[in-house]
């Protein structure tokens, strides 16, 4: 589903490349968490798989998308198939719960009477149920985290991408959040997911990348999170 | 195949919605929009007007303007008709008549009914009238083969005078030329430079749109959404734009008409025949309501065509 092969990126003329020859292999309806320190490198590894970044070399191929092979103007299409959950929610403030949801629809030019189907759906899902008319700003965080969920999935991706999505919750709050992935994981999607926070690794036992300085130092299926000791 | 068309259907009507919204929420920043785009258009919409009329003016006064050749009373039939041939046969002649001693004297007469003791001279000789060819030419400026034509000695011995050329006519048109000529070499310049700063500020007025709206844009680019997608409202809005300001232009216009009728109807103003004017816009309203949406929109897309371009690469570091 996902495959990266010795994948390098460089930031401008920095000595050090922020990714090292990654090389990762993910299959279908997995779950994997790709945990690491700051800086490690996890977000521009997930910045190279929604193709807001290109990577100095390797090659990289999701859901069957040669990313070599990839016209700019094809990236929409891409972005269609990928669901993507960010830190920082990125709802847009002005629109209710709903309308945030619908508007993932709208960009795909689903009709009206489709999205008012799909969209209660979705928010059962995310346990959401009631509070479509709330305006983000009237949710907690972990609330607006699972209406981006809500939003990265409605549209049925094969592949969800999530960044840091617990970055900013309490614990209880995150692991509703973690349960809502799981939940969609079961339902068929592969799940990735970055984190730094050790207790949801450890409770999630998921497969685990480990990311240091731009290189995996470990891969390991059903693990905890292995505190790396250097830093 | 039909859902993708019923997708598109779709989608197009939720960017003609977004554009519509769009408008409504930037009123203030599209007022300064639409203001200027009236001005640039109501100077477009005078200019097409003045050059019509002018265009008129100047093909009255021409039409009135012939050339007179005066024949001996000696010219036999043939001869005429051989004249009035190689005359017909020259470049630049729109008419040729022929006028015999009793046509020209009932003209006379016609002419000067007023002036009784003239007629009452006349009548006691014999027709001292000569017969006389009129000649129109098509351009007056262009009338030099005509003269030398009839100066030929073949020719000019069946003349009784020079032909007459309505000397004093011939001047005033050069000048009316002359002074059309610089009014639309400044109606042109002023069409371009407005239709310039209009773009810039359609321009400004988008990019500052984008601006407020840039983290919606981005959100919009992480989830998919298309070009078009993204910048079609903007053009939409821009539509808006110019769709308004060719209504007002054509408004203001029409209500200078309205203003003037009273004052000045029949008469010119100085050049300018405003009645003539009136009449044209009239007649083609709705051709020039066309041309100014369509210049309008052209306006608005092309300035908003450009002002999105920047934030809508999908180009990749």
């Amino acid at each position: 589903m996902i495959l990266l092969d010795r994948v390098i990126k460089t930031y401008g003329k920095a000595e050090n490349p922020s990714l090292d020859r990654i090389t990762l292999h993910v299959e279908p309806n997995e779950f994997v968490v790709v945990v690491g320190q700051s800086g490690a490198g996890k977000t521009t590894l997930l910045r190279l798989l929604t193709r807001e970044e290109k990577p100095t070399s390797g090659k990289i191929i999701v859901g069957g998308i040669d990313y070599d092979k990839l016209k700019d103007h094809n990236i929409p299409m891409l972005r269609r198939k990928i669901g993507v959950v960010f830190q920082d929610f990125k709802l847009l403030p002005n629109k209710t719960v709903f309308e945030n949801i619908a508007f993932a629809l709208e960009i795909v030019g689903v009709s009206s009477r489709e999205i008012k189907h799909t969209v209660p759906k979705v928010l059962e899902i995310v346990n959401l149920r009631g509070k479509e008319k709330r305006m983000p700003i009237e949710l907690s965080g972990g609330e607006r985290q699972r209406v981006a969920i809500a939003r990265a999935i409605v549209r049925q991706p094969r592949i969800l991408i999530a960044d840091e999505p617990t970055g900013n919750l309490d614990f209880k709050h995150a692991w509703d959040v973690i349960k809502v992935l799981e939940k969609i994981n079961r339902y068929g999607t592969t799940v990735l997911l970055t984190t730094h926070n050790q207790e949801i690794v450890n409770k999630l036992k998921r497969r685990v990348v480990t990311i240091s300085n731009g290189k995996i130092i470990s891969d390991r299926a059903n693990s905890g999170y292995k505190e790396d000791r250097n830093n | 195949m039909l859902v993708i068309f019923k997708r598109r259907f779709i989608t197009g009507l939720r960017i003609i919605h977004a554009g519509i919204v769009s408008f409504l929420r930037n009123f203030s920043l599209a007022v300064a929009a639409v203001a200027v785009m009236v001005i640039t258009l109501t100077i477009v919409l005078f200019s097409i007007i003045t050059n019509a009329t002018f265009g008129n003016t100047i093909a009255q006064i021409t039409s009135k303007v012939d050339i007179s050749v005066y024949l001996k009373d000696s010219v036999s039939v043939t001869q005429t008709t051989t004249l009035l041939n190689q005359l017909k046969a020259l470049p630049n002649i729109k008419s040729v008549k022929y006028l015999n001693k009793n046509t020209v004297l009932k003209q006379y007469e016609a002419q000067n009914s007023s002036n009784q003791q003239l007629l009452n001279a006349i009548s006691q000789t014999s027709n001292p009238l000569p017969p006389t060819i009129l000649i129109k030419p098509y351009d007056l400026n262009k009338i030099s083969n005509i003269k030398s034509f009839l100066s030929q000695p073949n020719v000019a011995i069946l003349q009784s005078n020079l032909p007459s050329y309505s000397g004093q006519r011939e001047i005033a048109i050069n000048r009316i030329t002359y002074a059309t000529d610089i009014l639309r070499e400044v109606g042109v310049v002023a069409v371009i430079a407005f239709t310039i700063v209009c773009a810039l500020i359609i321009f400004n007025t988008i990019q500052m749109t984008i601006f407020n709206r840039r983290d919606e844009i981005q959100i919009m680019r992480l989830l998919g959404a298309s070009k078009s997608f993204i910048r079609g409202p903007f053009i939409v809005e821009s539509v808006i734009y110019g769709i308004i300001a060719a209504v007002l232009s054509v408004g203001i216009i029409n209500a200078a008409f309205v203003a003037t009728s009273g004052a000045l109807q029949a008469s010119s103003l100085g050049l300018l025949d405003i009645s003539y004017a009136n009449d044209y816009f009239d007649n083609h309203f709705l051709g020039l309501l066309i041309v100014q949406l369509l210049i309008g929109i052209l306006i608005g897309v092309t300035s908003a065509y450009i002002a999105t371009r920047r934030y809508l690469k999908f180009k990749t570091k």
